[in-house]
């Protein structure tokens, strides 16, 4: 039997997430829930010419939407930010180096939903 | 005698692989599983006597007619009502709490009004009240968790019942503490406070004798899918004297007796609350579940759930770094028990039950403002047993929880 998705590195991530806190002076920031488990996270985003100059993540979850939270706020920092436009599910499985599966692929994708709402609503400010 | 061969051997599904493991249920307080009895009545009726109710004057809708009623019979006599006026069939419990509130609800709340519940219901016994009391501007009144988070506070049972309720709304036992209330001192002091009561059985009338007579609430309202029945069936039982005053909340076919073209007349009870064609399937292999249930006995079924919790608390008691919600008392609690791992989200531990063949539930189990005063997550894991579980489940269970710690390395 696999346990592929409790691999080294989520377990480890989540146990020790990268970007953990609030930006105080963030220019996006958004809240997603996944009702399902109850999985509850807000991002932080700071923008800076159209750059992502800082990226962090609070909140409560299971160990996948956590891990993926820690890599997915790691892996934007400074991208452009209609790179993240184009970003998905592919995106988290390469970081997470598994597939999660149809049942945690909301706890994959919290962060980068939550991400996406945040610069959307940025844009249209 | 039990004969948990035999019962398991009615149940199909126990025979099925989950994740290439026999399949061992415990999400029942989600939804039981059904014996090869009501799926076989189920395919009879489509079978051999499909046709619509209370219209075909030919014999198989006759047939079907009579089967329709007489499930509501047998569930009259199984929760010793008056009789099957007295006996709503609805969707689920759900519906019928909607069905109180949206008539029964909207005719007596008037500004000002309070409504009770307590901080531990499920929100199908919450939202609608919410909802009743901000149409009218009423007052939502909540019952307080007592100290350990185990059940309610007597005291502030007490204390908002001096508001003077006009509706008092509460569970039998709870769907994630498991917690069994005292309905009949909590009716009683409902009526005394001229409070009609609504009692949300739920969870309580699978395995504990329902007697309404004794119990004297005003509604008690269930769902069949939890009790061995079909889904798409649930239960509203209200006092003959209240329904025969409560408007219809949806009309059409089969709920009038005359009709012109300006105006009807109610059907007699209950056929008033039941409008369109009805979930006859449903009323069918309902009945049969109750069959089923008689046939063990109540009394047997609520024993052999106790000898299950019994032994699920004390093989969790020897494990570190796992707490068990609900009483320590088995008397006070049905087969229930939600449960955390120090520094794992319940959805991780549902994963890995997952993986060894084992359901169970994991998250706010439509109890949010419970389940956020008991876990900063906001979220449990969930273990519910029925008749068909065994010890050896259990102990499959207790060897998956060792696994979940292992794998993240908690003591
Ligand atoms: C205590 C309690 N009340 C109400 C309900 C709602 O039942 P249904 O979904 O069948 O309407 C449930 C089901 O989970 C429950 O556990």
């Amino acid at each position: 039997m696999s346990y592929d998705l409790y691999a080294e590195k989520i377990i480890s991530c989540y146990e020790h997430p990268h970007n953990k806190g609030q930006i105080k002076d963030a220019n996006a920031k958004f809240r997603e829930h996944n009702m399902v488990c109850g999985d509850d996270i807000t991002v932080y985003i700071k923008v800076k010419n159209n750059l992502i100059n800082d990226a962090k993540f609070t909140g409560n979850g299971c160990a996948i939407s956590i891990a993926s939270a820690s890599l997915i706020t790691d892996y934007i920092k400074n991208k452009k930010v209609d790179e993240i436009e184009k970003l998905d599910l592919n995106k988290i499985k390469e970081l997470l180096g598994i597939d999660p599966g149809p049942a945690r692929m909301k706890c994959a994708t919290l962060a980068l939903i939550a991400i996406k709402h945040a610069l959307k609503n940025y844009l249209t400010k | 005698m039990y004969d948990i061969d035999k019962i398991r051997d009615d149940f199909p599904i126990l025979k099925t692989k989950m994740n290439g493991k026999r399949l061992i249920y415990l999400d029942n307080a989600a939804t039981t599983q059904k014996p090869q009895q009501v799926i076989s009545a189920i395919v009879d009726y489509y079978s051999n006597y499909n046709s619509n109710i209370h219209r075909g004057l030919y014999k198989i809708s006759e047939k079907a007619t009579q089967k329709y009623s007489e499930s509501k019979e047998i569930f009259a006599k199984f929760i010793n009502a008056n009789s099957i006026e007295e006996i709503i069939y609805t969707k689920n419990t759900t519906e019928a709490i909607n069905l109180i509130a949206l008539t029964y609800g909207e005719k007596i709340i008037k500004e000002h009004d309070h409504i009770l519940i307590s901080e531990a219901e499920h929100h199908s016994n919450l939202i609608p009240w919410m909802q009743l009391a901000k149409r009218k501007k009423a007052h939502l009144d909540y019952i307080k968790l007592n100290e350990q988070k185990s059940g309610l506070d007597i005291e502030s049972l007490k204390e908002q019942m001096e508001k003077k309720p006009k509706i008092t709304a509460i569970f039998h036992a709870s769907n994630v503490l498991g917690t069994i209330n005292n309905i009949k001192d909590i009716s009683k002091l409902a009526h005394k406070n001229n409070s009609s009561i609504l009692i949300d059985g739920a969870q309580s009338i699978p395995n504990i004798k329902i007697d309404i007579k004794d119990i004297d609430c005003d509604f008690f309202v269930c769902s069949s899918h939890k009790m061995l029945g079909p889904a798409g069936i649930g239960i509203l039982f209200a006092k003959k004297s209240i329904l025969a005053d409560m408007p219809p909340l949806f009309s059409g076919g089969d709920m009038i007796k005359v009709v012109n073209k300006y105006s009807c007349a109610w059907n007699d009870l209950p056929w008033k609350f039941e409008s369109g064609t009805q979930n006859i399937e449903g009323a069918i292999g309902f009945r049969i579940a109750i069959d089923y249930i008689n046939k063990i006995g109540v009394e047997k079924i609520r024993k052999y759930e106790k000898d299950l919790m019994k032994y699920f608390l004390e093989q969790t008691n020897n494990i570190k770094n796992i707490e068990v919600f609900g009483p320590k008392n088995i008397d006070e609690r049905v087969g229930i028990a939600s449960f955390e791992i120090k520094n794992i989200h319940p959805h991780d531990i549902a994963y890995i039950f997952d993986k060894q063949g084992i359901a169970i539930r994991a998250g706010h189990h439509c109890a949010m403002p419970l389940v956020s005063e008991l876990s900063k997550e906001k979220a449990l894991a969930r273990i519910s047993f029925y008749i068909y579980n065994t010890k050896q489940e259990i102990d499959e269970s207790i060897k998956a929880i060792n696994k979940v710690k292992n794998i993240f390395k908690i003591e």
